[in-house]
């Protein structure tokens, strides 16, 4: 198992209400999976995908991450998962506009404290994988939105990480440029046997491009099943 | 976080930020200028003190005299005798002086009335002997002209009053000769007509007028180094091994006439010159532990260093004003960098910073802002200190005083200065680097 979501909940105190945005979920994700997260706004797909990536903790249930509880894990262990095994792709690519696209693919190896030698030829290989290894030093600002995201997606492969998170990772883009995108996420599961989850609320390209979809709504699991 | 990388992307934030990090750090340099600034002058002004009471030579010398029963000094000679347990003053007790630790020299003062001549004018005056030694400790720094050629030369010094006597134009004197009428003690042929013609030997000495002629070299403003005791500050000041060699008769010497009994020539008194004042209580009570009386000032040096240590601490503290509403100008800075760079904080936890590496990165972005505010602010504050410095002097020259350094930057307090700066900016980055650390990534990634 990849991830294992047990009675999950996260609920936010908001005045006098409790927000359920995610309530009792279980949820199996297996190694080398492309599951998507389908639901509306609102529904608790990019929360739960949050608690999966480790960027935020539960507040009740647990999350396992190759069979290792995060909600047991110290702030620093999170941080060193988060480094090590995951890597996150967003709607809004999360560039940082000051650095050059060699600069921001090599960041997590910085984070991750690799050798500088060894940086240059993991940013090479990302680069090439998404083929932008042309364009190692324009800004974000200099890129298309499609070329951004390949830029992020470069990033999140660049540790190497077994698992892949994305939080709708075409809902900046055109239709030809989000089809590319999830081409270039089902090819990167072939070739690396990555486990990918992906939040989005378009059911075709779910549908076209997922093993597994997961549908969403109130914080709660509607369906789990593989693609009709 | 490798320190190499924290360092690049600490710098690469504060480029970014070039003008309020410019700001920033500028308003640290102003802090630590007006420390450096103010801290300067005072121990300026502390070293300028001390340097000129030590030259005095009031507080580092021990007056020498053979130990006396003062109270009988009115009954006849044989009772006004050495006290019981004193020692003669002689060539053996001088030897024993300068062999006693941390004394420097031992010289007999050597101060007598005379008479001098110039342009056939005569000038009554007292005639001091200085040694050799009195080049080196700073005395003579504010000369005009030169020290001595020589230990023997025939040349004097002039107390700036006195050649302000002598010529309305002082340093115009400098190169010309000079006449000293005094009285020379002659020894006298013991009565039955044997001995050297040494006064040793001899029964007495009878008082010759002399003359000698004298190459005006120097003038300085006070009497340097020539201690206290004797009788009124020397005007002319001559070589000591010259005023030795004239043998000029001084007052105490008819007192010492009637009382000697040795054969051996007694001193009157001996100057003994220690390392420092904070010294000059050890050797008196080595001196008095062998006999001999004593005279010193208390050490007024160490009275100047309380007071000025009070005097730098407020001004320390006066000082500190500005580098405190500095501090305010980080803690601001930094406050608004993780406002600004929210959404960047979420990317780097969300990319595997740890809660430690944002907190650092934080820590050496202030403490860049720390290290080059010090730097450029000790420069700014020496910069300071000279103009401050160079317009004292102006207004001395303007009033006729010699020149004085009023500002003193000292290696440590360089040192110091940007030790505290680096210090102080971590500690205003203290509470914007923690707050930056425990940010949600999740919340911070939604922050637009």
């Amino acid at each position: 198992m990849a991830v294992r979501a047990d009675r999950v909940s996260r609920h936010y105190e908001m005045g006098t209400a409790l927000i359920r945005a995610v309530d009792d979920i279980t949820l199996d994700v297996h190694r080398g999976e492309f599951v998507a997260l389908l639901g509306s706004s609102g529904s608790g797909k990019s929360t739960l995908l949050n608690l999966m990536a480790g960027l935020d903790r539960p507040t009740g249930g647990a999350i396992f991450a190759n069979e290792k509880n995060l909600s047991e894990m110290s702030s620093l262990e999170l941080a060193r998962y988060r480094s090590k095994t995951v890597g996150m792709v967003f709607q809004s690519f999360n560039l940082l506009p000051r650095m050059t696209l060699e600069e921001n693919v090599e960041l997590p190896l910085r984070l991750a404290e690799v050798a500088r030698a060894e940086r240059g030829k993991r940013v090479g290989e990302a680069l090439e994988r998404v083929k932008l290894d042309k364009r190692l030093s324009h800004r974000p600002s200099e890129m298309s939105g499609g070329e951004q995201q390949r830029a992020a997606l470069a990033r999140a492969l660049v540790n190497r990480p077994t698992l892949l998170f994305a939080d709708e990772p075409t809902g900046n883009l055109d239709s030809t440029t989000g089809e590319t995108i999830l081409l270039l996420l089902k090819e990167i599961q072939g070739t690396l046997g990555m486990t990918i989850v992906m939040v989005t609320h378009e059911r075709p390209l779910a549908e076209r491009f997922a093993d597994r979809i997961v549908t969403m709504a109130d914080g709660k699991l509607l369906s789990d099943g593989a693609r009709q | 976080m490798k320190a190499g990388d924290l360092g690049e992307l600490a710098l690469r934030n504060l480029r970014e930020a070039v003008l309020r990090s410019s700001l920033t750090t500028l308003g640290v340099a102003v802090g630590v200028a007006s420390l450096v600034a103010w801290l300067s002058l005072g121990i300026g002004l502390q070293v300028l003190a001390t340097k000129r009471l030590s030259n005095s030579g009031l507080f580092d010398t021990v007056i020498v005299t053979q130990r006396r029963n003062l109270q009988n000094a009115r009954r006849p000679p044989q009772e006004a005798s050495p006290a019981a347990g004193s020692r003669m003053l002689d060539e053996g007790a001088k030897k024993d002086f300068e062999r006693l630790p941390n004394v420097l020299e031992v010289y007999s003062q050597i101060r007598f009335p005379t008479e001098l001549r110039y342009n056939g004018t005569p000038y009554s005056t007292i005639v001091a002997g200085i040694p050799a030694s009195a080049r080196g400790n700073g005395a003579f720094d504010a000369i005009q002209g030169s020290f001595f050629s020589g230990p023997s030369a025939d040349e004097a010094i002039l107390q700036l009053e006195l050649a302000k006597d002598l010529s309305g134009d002082p340093h115009g004197l400098i190169g010309k000769d000079l006449v000293v009428r005094y009285a020379e003690r002659e020894a006298l042929p013991p009565p039955n007509g044997n001995g050297d013609g040494s006064e040793a030997a001899a029964g007495g000495f009878s008082i010759v007028p002399k003359e000698k002629t004298l190459r005006i070299v120097g003038i300085v403003e006070t009497e340097p180094a020539a201690g206290f005791g004797g009788f009124g500050s020397g005007r002319l000041l001559i070589p000591l091994e010259v005023a030795s060699s004239l043998r000029a008769a001084q007052v105490n010497d008819l007192r010492d006439a009637v009382r000697t009994t040795s054969a051996k020539p007694i001193y009157a008194s001996l100057t003994v010159r220690v390392k420092s004042p904070a010294l000059v209580q050890g050797v008196e009570d080595a001196i008095k532990g062998m006999g001999f009386g004593t005279f010193s000032l208390l050490d007024a040096t160490k009275n100047l260093r309380t007071f000025f240590t009070i005097f730098d601490m407020l001004l320390f503290i006066f000082g500190s004003l500005a580098l405190a509403v500095a501090t305010l100008g980080i803690i601001n800075t930094l406050v608004m960098a993780i406002l600004e760079r929210r959404r960047e904080i979420g990317i780097l936890k969300a990319l595997g910073a740890a809660d430690r590496d944002v907190k650092q990165l934080f820590f050496v972005e202030a403490s860049v802002m720390g290290f080059l505010g010090g730097v450029l602010g000790v420069m700014l504050g020496w910069t300071v200190g000279r103009a401050v410095t160079f317009g004292t002097n102006l207004y001395l020259k303007r009033q006729g005083l010699p020149a004085a350094d009023v500002f003193a930057l000292s290696w440590w307090l360089v040192a110091g200065a940007i030790v505290l700066a680096v210090v102080v900016s971590l500690a205003a980055g203290l509470y914007p680097a923690s707050r930056a650390a425990k940010l949600n990534p999740v919340e911070a990634l939604r922050y637009e």
